[in-house]
């Protein structure tokens, strides 16, 4: 995609996210809209870890609740502007993601992966036990609204606008990243990392560094997730939803900022609709949780038959 | 209880537990000797071992036979996720194998769920009694099976892997695949016979823990984790370090919970993965993990 063509299709998407939430009468449609775009930041972030760095991070729920949590407590517990907060837990985000990253991008691959998975882990136990600060299991109430100019943004519109434009914002900005000197330099790292090291590049501080962005991008969408729920507890963080945003990168196709996107409306669909669907083909049980054997059909035969994602398909056909 | 007591009782149960992840971590040993492949399903072989033995016992066979059955059918299946799924992939790179095996975690998990529901089982101890006092320590009977059954899987592997001809050629997949082709190895019929395996240890971990656990469809991520995590510490090429990591594991994570406290007890498998990756690229570590892509 050209820089051109890059510009017409976020101006179209913003124009329709624009548009959309105005003529959507339901609540329930709006909350699926926000959590798309909510998903599509955090699964955006991940595809920047995971096709331009060829890594994966199997806990990047951990700074999706950092976001959350540093943003929610500055603002519930100590009174803090939400604003300021949130960018509060977006540094906090991308710190930890570099702290983290620091000793362990020396080494590559599947390390990284374990110790992602671990570091998230921790960090859900960390929220469960800690309750004098988290609110333990039970979770913490009353974070407040975020507010524009006096005006509360603390309907499913309001936030449905401001959830997609902070998607837009970070899909320009992404966009604008790997066009870059820096993106040319982490796709080399992702086709062969010693031809990139030959070339001069600094593979470990390129990949700290997007680990870092990536961080800081996913407890932006964690935050806004607080602002908007009012109402946080672990359990939306842990090692599933880091396994699902890893889905939706890569249904989308991992190297592809749009197809992230596109991963994460697909997620968020594909749940709603087995919610709609399995109640009539089965009795037993709870339907929410047959989605996961879905998902891991689908996980299995993308690997296997269309290992690009979706938007390797678009590419074919084109 | 004096605080010998307590720490005999620690001891104890935590030697039980990690001979389990000690049965788990070899899995996964075997399959990244041969295959370099993390095998995130391994977790679910337990699992269905556990749910299995359920199943076998509540439809009238006693413990050994249903044992027997469980472990068959869990090792086939894993042999049949290596053809099905796996084996296409093998010269995908190593994040995306990882990435179906993660997705056929999830499928299984829930295959399990739409089997057997949410609710636990609990699964009789193979011997009924009450528990047995060793040196201070309450041991459950169940212990005793645990840990007669994961020494007689070692012997056997260990028989196996340095007396038999099937078991050399494992080996010579793992120390230099093309050079053990070149000797006439079926590489391809190798990665089969180490899921196989895999799964089978799993299953066995799943059977003699359930008594003592309970068997639900969503244990398979935890124990799968811990094993792999014991893996990690004895070197992940090394089935003797497996076993020593899995029992290490085990009691300091029985410690941890007993003197610091149990809501952290299963976060202590994630910092010493966390320490071991630092202390990796300290350089301090003894042996060298090789979890790299290559």
């Amino acid at each position: 995609m050209s820089a051109r063509e890059r510009w017409v299709l976020l101006l179209a998407v913003g124009l329709a996210a624009a548009v959309v939430p105005w003529t959507v009468r339901s609540t329930y449609v709006l909350s699926a809209l926000v959590f798309v775009a909510l998903n599509g930041i955090a699964a955006l972030a991940l595809s920047l870890v995971m096709g331009f760095a060829g890594q994966v991070s199997l806990g990047q729920a951990a700074f999706y609740a950092i976001g959350a949590y540093v943003s929610g407590v500055l603002t519930a517990s100590y009174g803090w502007n939400p604003w300021v907060a949130m960018a509060v837990a977006v540094a906090a985000g991308a710190l930890t993601a570099f702290l983290v990253g620091l000793p362990i991008f020396r080494l590559s691959g599947l390390l990284l992966a374990m110790a992602t998975l671990g570091f998230g882990i921790i960090l859900y136990y960390v929220l469960v036990n800690w309750a004098s600060v988290t609110g333990g299991p039970s979770g913490l109430t009353g974070i407040p609204p975020l507010a524009i100019g006096g005006v509360q943004l603390d309907s499913d519109r309001r936030m449905a606008w401001l959830a997609w434009g902070a998607l837009l914002l970070v899909l320009g900005l992404a966009g604008n990243l790997v066009d870059s000197r820096v993106g040319r330099a982490l796709r080399a790292i992702h086709g062969s990392e010693p031809a990139a090291e030959a070339a001069g590049v600094d593979t470990a501080r390129y990949k700290l560094g997007v680990f870092a962005v990536a961080g800081g991008v996913t407890a932006l969408a964690g935050a806004l997730y607080a602002h908007y729920l009012k109402f946080i507890n672990p359990s939306p963080f842990g090692f599933a939803f880091s396994i699902e945003l890893v889905v939706m990168v890569v249904l989308g196709g991992v190297a592809s900022l749009w197809g992230a996107v596109l991963g994460a409306a697909l997620v968020v669909g594909l749940v709603e609709a087995l919610r709609a669907l399995l109640p009539l083909l089965t009795v037993s049980h709870g339907a929410a949780e047959y989605e996961i054997v879905v998902f891991g059909l689908l996980l299995m035969a993308f690997m296997i038959f269309l290992p690009g994602g979706l938007s390797a398909l678009g590419r074919r056909a084109a | 209880m004096t605080l010998g007591e307590q720490l005999a009782q620690y001891l104890a149960s935590g030697l039980v537990v990690g001979g389990a992840y000690a049965l788990i971590g070899l899995g996964f040993v075997i399959v990244y000797s041969v295959t370099r492949i993390i095998n995130f399903a391994q977790g679910e072989f337990v699992m269905l071992g556990a749910l299995g033995m359920v199943t076998g016992t509540g439809l009238g066979l006693g413990p050994l036979p249903a044992f027997v059955l469980v472990v068959a059918a869990v090792a086939a299946l894993a042999a049949a996720l290596e053809r099905v799924a796996v084996h296409p992939l093998r010269r995908a790179p190593a994040l995306a194998v990882l990435i179906l095996t993660i997705g056929a975690s999830i499928a299984l998990r829930g295959g399990a769920l739409v089997v057997w529901g949410t609710d636990p089982f609990a699964l009789a101890p193979f011997s009924a009694g009450p528990p047995v006092a060793l040196l201070g320590a309450l041991v459950v009977r169940q212990a005793f099976w645990v840990v007669a059954v994961a020494a007689l899987v070692f012997a056997l592997l260990w028989f196996f892997f340095t007396r038999t001809y099937a078991g050399t050629a494992v080996r010579a997949c793992a120390v230099n695949p093309r050079a053990a082709r070149l000797m006439g190895i079926r590489v391809d019929g190798m990665s089969l016979l180490a899921f196989a395996l895999s799964g089978a240890l799993g299953a066995t971990a799943g059977a003699v823990i359930a008594p003592i656990t309970y068997a639900t469809y969503d244990m398979g991520l935890m124990l799968g984790l811990k094993g792999f995590v014991a893996a990690v510490l004895g070197g992940l090429v090394s089935p003797p370090g497996a076993i020593a990591g899995g029992i290490l594991l085990g009691v300091l994570e029985a410690f941890a919970a007993g003197l610091v406290s149990s809501g952290y007890k299963d976060a202590v498998a994630f910092v010493i993965l966390i320490a071991l990756c630092l202390v990796q690229v300290a350089g301090w570590l003894p042996w060298r993990v090789p979890v790299e892509e290559g």
